[in-house]
């Protein structure tokens, strides 16, 4: 069974700021980042979706201690989001001093925007990643 | 299915750039294990071990089956195990599983790890592996941050004040010290710690600092698990694997709107306590998985050991020590006694064993007349299993 929607696509749609998701016909779930079920009822058959990109914060982080290669971007915040039509994914936020991130920040309406990781040397190519701005 | 016991035990040193290699580390549990029951590499008939990042740190891939051959158990079939920290539990699980279904009797099973051969920025990333590669990785996340998100959420969901919580936290890792001085094999034997220094360490992932974070450890531990029957020959003191748990879970935003619960977590201790029969109640010692301060405190949740958002309660009122309501990770856990991945979950069984056999006298940390044992491993979170231990003399 063909993917309906792949990384590669998914990626595609996110730099250029389309938010691409899979909506279930047989449960009315969305689903998103893509997998081959869907997130609530298992089903496979499902549609591309567009989303809004936005919705709220759940949770964050600053991370001071990156990843071998990604030292130059510390500090950053790491977001999980719950999006308007109820998938939570997982972002950055960039609108803010990553050093005054505290829990006021849970429940704050955000919009996608788009940044690029370039990847390392284990990433198989550039993933493209939510970064958040505050509405 | 047939009862399978634990017949002998074998744990190194875990600890910081270790001369050995992983091999020679994980020889040097085994033989320990197989001595204690008099257990010669003629009768091995399959080994199990857990290792996750042989590749990276030494350039060792398959290295299960060099394994065997450094044993002497030429040609038995030998499987590696990887579910990142829950490499080993899993492997004992399958362990007993083929023990229990008849077609082995006597089994060799274990984990062996050199993390810190990588280098704290190598180890970093390597351990950000067990996050998804394609959808989490690309914000950045790691596992300190997994943790930190899962932390911010509980003070959240529960409204419990960043302050108590920061304080719970802390007393996590203040215990942990306290009983890995009473460890010998433990990587800070020599390091008690306060919650000040906790409180106040330098920052990895808000609201993790340095000490509420486990090491990056060497180490291996190893079991020589049996049947009913052949354990008989083997010791008078079996300890019976009585329950076994595991379950997956999907990438961290997935999990919404479970989360802080880590719902694989209670699908897995579940499956063990039914299977062995008992409750969390019932549970005199417990080894869980604390890779993070906040990990111990969900954990606990998890098991059963306390309601939803109270898990810090515990520590708070010294329920976690040897003469507590549960005895929890005091063999010093990941934070103190180290944390040597693919050897972990066979370290926790072994810690448990040792203190339902009631080897640990006068070391300090041994809970008195404990029967009943659980062992919680969490493999990035992806991978979770458990495994209930009891005596039976």
């Amino acid at each position: 069974m063909e993917y309906k929607l792949s990384f590669r696509q998914y990626h595609k749609g996110l730099i250029k700021n389309k938010l691409l998701g899979l909506s279930c016909p047989r449960c009315g779930a969305v689903t998103c980042p893509p997998q081959m079920s869907c997130r609530s009822c298992t089903a496979y058959d499902l549609e591309i979706t567009e989303l809004s990109g936005r919705g709220k914060i759940t949770t964050f982080t600053t991370i001071a201690v990156a990843p071998e290669g990604r030292e130059s971007e510390a500090p950053y915040i790491v977001v999980l989001v719950e999006l308007e039509e109820g998938p939570w994914i997982m972002g950055n936020l960039y609108d803010m001093d990553p050093s005054r991130a505290d829990l006021s920040l849970i429940g704050r309406q955000v919009e996608l925007g788009c940044r690029v990781y370039p990847g390392d040397r284990y990433s198989d190519g550039p993933m493209a990643r939510p970064a958040f701005r505050f509405v | 299915m047939r009862k399978v016991a634990v017949v002998g035990t074998g744990h190194t040193d875990f600890a910081a750039e270790s001369p050995k290699t992983e091999i020679e580390m994980f020889c040097e549990a085994a033989t320990e294990a197989m001595a204690e029951c008099e257990t010669g590499p003629e009768k091995i008939q399959a080994l199990y071990c857990g290792n996750v990042f042989g590749d990276f740190a030494e350039g060792q891939g398959m290295i299960q089956s060099y394994i065997a051959n450094e044993l002497g158990m030429h040609n038995i079939p030998a499987t590696r195990f990887e579910g990142a920290c829950a490499s080993a539990t899993i492997a004992i699980r399958d362990a007993f599983m083929w023990v229990a279904s008849g077609f082995y009797d006597i089994v060799l099973v274990g984990g062996t790890e050199k993390a810190t051969a990588m280098g704290t920025p190598l180890a970093t990333r390597t351990f950000a592996m067990g996050t998804d590669a394609k959808y989490e990785f690309a914000a950045g996340l790691t596992f300190p941050g997994f943790f930190a998100l899962l932390a911010h959420l509980y003070a959240h969901t529960y409204q419990v004040p960043m302050e108590r919580l920061r304080e719970q936290m802390s007393l996590v890792s203040v215990q942990s010290h306290f009983y890995g001085t009473k460890n010998p094999h433990a990587q800070f034997k020599h390091k008690e710690i306060t919650v000040d220094q906790v409180s106040n360490g330098f920052m990895v992932a808000s609201p993790l600092r340095l000490l509420d974070c486990c090491p990056f450890s060497d180490g291996a531990a190893a079991l020589v698990l049996a049947s009913e029957d052949a354990a008989k020959k083997l010791t008078d003191k079996p300890v019976f694997i009585t329950g076994t748990g595991q379950a997956s879970s999907p990438r961290l935003s997935a999990q919404a709107p479970y989360l802080p619960r880590l719902r694989a977590r209670e699908i897995s201790a579940k499956q063990a306590y039914d299977m062995a029969g008992i409750g969390p109640a019932d549970i005199d010692i417990c080894e869980l998985h604390d890779c993070f301060s906040i990990a111990s405190i969900i954990a606990a949740e998890n098991l059963g050991f306390a309601e939803n958002g109270t898990a810090g309660q515990l520590w708070e009122k010294g329920e976690t020590k040897i003469n507590g309501q549960i005895p929890i990770n005091v063999s010093g856990g990941l934070k103190a006694k180290g944390h040597p991945i693919g050897a972990t979950g066979a370290s926790q069984t072994c810690e448990i064993v040792r203190q339902l056999r009631g080897d640990l006298a006068d070391t300090g940390r041994q809970v008195d007349g404990a029967k009943t044992g659980l062992v919680d491993t969490l493999g990035g979170d992806g991978t979770i299993a458990n495994l209930v231990l009891q005596s039976a003399w």
